[in-house]
């Protein structure tokens, strides 16, 4: 088996309302040192899928149908106990905005470190030699271990959260739109950033997005998902070159080009509805 | 009357941030730093620019809600700054707003119906019954309903709240629009829904845009000249195509190459 984590027909509901279906019948993998892209606009249910993964579902949502498989093992198996060992130490995670995600009263060095003490009980002077090493590997000087969240930039506390999230070494990295409240050349670092460490680590990587751009800068493998569903799933170049369904066509073609080419067209949610969805 | 409706020369306008230790001290942040700018009638101009640019702080200058530390803005050939305050109110009507963040910019205690003819009301036009037909007429405009005249602002989504931004904005038919990010918060699709919305609306009332942004693909397909700022100057002014196919200042070339989506070729 080479797949490091399989989603197979996952399905996730209200727990008040078993039959309306956020996320219906999701299936995918991810394999080691790839990286797959999630693409879908907002309410999609692109991150509730990395979300369930996590385990990090809120009380009110849960999974009816389907398994999420961890090298392996159903994570929905482990105890609250063993999944506190996965995540954080096996899966790291970044979320969209670096803002809220960090604590602003501790420093970042405490923050990147406080994850190296919980799964690997590093402490003193080795802690804050790795926590320096960390950071430099993110670009960011060692001395800023010192410094508050408020006193960096976005990009900053994003590569922070970056660091953060690899401090354990994880086998796999969920990114929740890591780059969208970043500016492009910001951007441009972080995902080039994603994509050195992925390879050097590697690590599988599981990128949520709505930037049709970064998929095709990032990805290995695409899933496209609309309204709870995948509707379309292959490699960058399938996807991007010859999507086959309407939605992913409809998609592509209300993202701007660089050159201006193209003329903008936005999604005809109605004829959608009535267009036949192939298999 | 000539052929640009705003020109701006030599803005400058400076912040003061305390520094030091426990902030004793003060430093001078140069947030615009002589920039000069002219947008002609019924066009839109993009200016582009990272975040701490100056880019918004220009867009409240021009509308001056912030006041200036020197330099003049001159709309349709008056200099904003002279006119006494009635008339600049007056004014106002001609120079309006879309904002960015579309959660953060409508009343939320507001019903959207109140929201759009607050302007109309504000600068004494029409009666109660003609107020309300304008307002109507917009937001039907925009691919608003009758009835959400009624809702409020949480009601809406995203993209149908930045609608009603925009109704609220053109409800007194400016002649300028500063559009500061309008679809920065927004899904792709929505995007371009929004994008297409304001060329169309550009079209028919013959509005002049100040279209503010950081996403270079977005302004490709809205704006006809772009000004790059960067710390608080302008690098590089020209028509979209010059600046585009053969931009002059590393800064901008810089910023071109950045664009995601161009490492590997996509159909």
């Amino acid at each position: 088996m080479t797949e490091l984590l399989k989603i197979d027909d996952l399905t996730i509901c209200p727990a008040s309302l078993p039959s309306r279906k956020l996320v219906s019948n999701v299936s995918f993998s991810i394999e080691p040192g790839k990286t797959t892209c999630v693409v879908g606009e907002s309410g999609s249910g692109k991150s509730l899928t990395a979300l369930s993964v996590m385990g990090l579902l809120s009380q009110q949502l849960v999974r009816t149908n389907g398994r999420v498989l961890f090298q392996g093992q159903d994570l929905a198996d482990l105890s609250a106990e063993e999944m506190r060992k996965i995540r954080g130490r096996q899966i790291g995670m970044i979320f969209q905005e670096p803002m809220t995600s960090l604590n602003p009263v501790l420093t970042v060095g405490f923050q990147i470190g406080e994850s190296l003490t919980a799964h690997l009980g590093l402490k003193g002077e080795a802690l804050k030699a790795k926590v320096s090493a960390l950071l430099e590997q993110v670009g960011i000087p060692a001395h800023r271990a010192n410094s508050y969240p408020d006193e960096l930039s976005g990009g900053q506390r994003q590569r922070v959260m970056i660091a953060m999230s690899i401090a354990c070494e994880p086998l796999m990295l969920i990114a929740d739109e890591p780059t969208t409240a970043l500016d492009v050349t910001v951007q441009a670092q972080i995902l080039s950033l994603l994509d050195n460490l992925k390879t050097s680590m590697n690590m599988g990587m599981l990128l949520i997005t709505h930037d049709f751009g970064v998929v095709a800068d990032v990805a290995d493998d695409v899933v496209v998902m609309f309204r709870g569903e995948v509707v379309e799933s292959g490699t960058v170049a399938q996807v991007l070159n010859k999507p086959k369904h309407p939605y992913t066509k409809a998609l592509l073609a209300c993202v701007p080009d660089a050159e201006g080419k193209k003329p903008l067209k936005p999604i005809d949610y109605a004829w959608l509805k009535n267009e036949q969805v192939p298999a | 009357m000539s052929e640009f409706i705003l020109k701006a020369r030599d803005l400058n306008k400076f912040y003061t941030q305390r520094s030091g230790r426990f902030g004793f001290g003060t430093t001078q942040v140069k947030a615009l730093d002589n920039v000069s700018l002219e947008l002609r009638h019924a066009s839109t101009l993009a200016v582009v620019g990272e975040s701490g640019s100056g880019k918004s702080t220009l867009a409240r200058c021009l509308l001056q809600l912030q006041p200036l530390d020197g330099g003049s803005v001159f709309f349709q050939g008056r200099d904003l700054a002279d006119l006494p305050a009635s008339e600049l109110r007056q004014q106002r009507r001609h120079l309006q707003m879309i904002f960015q963040d579309p959660f953060a910019s409508l009343n939320p205690r507001m019903k959207v119906g109140e929201t759009v003819e607050e302007g109309l009301l504000i600068h004494g036009l029409g009666n109660k019954d003609e107020r309300f037909e304008k307002a109507l007429k917009m937001l039907k405009r925009v691919g608003l309903v009758e009835s959400d005249m009624n809702r409020y602002p949480h009601e809406f989504s995203g993209g149908q709240r930045q609608r009603i931004g925009i109704a609220r904005a053109l409800v007194l038919e400016p002649k300028l629009v500063v559009c500061d990010e309008p679809v920065s918060a927004l899904d792709v699709s929505i995007q371009a829904q929004i994008l297409l919305l304001l060329k169309e609306l550009q079209q028919e009332m013959s509005l002049s845009y100040l279209f503010i942004s950081h996403d270079l693909r977005v302004v490709r397909h809205i704006a006809d000249e772009i000004a790059v700022i960067h710390q608080g100057k302008i690098v590089e002014t020209g028509s979209i195509k010059e600046v585009y196919e053969s931009p002059k200042q590393q800064y901008t070339q810089n910023l071109l190459k950045a664009i995601p989506g161009q490492k590997r070729q996509v159909a």
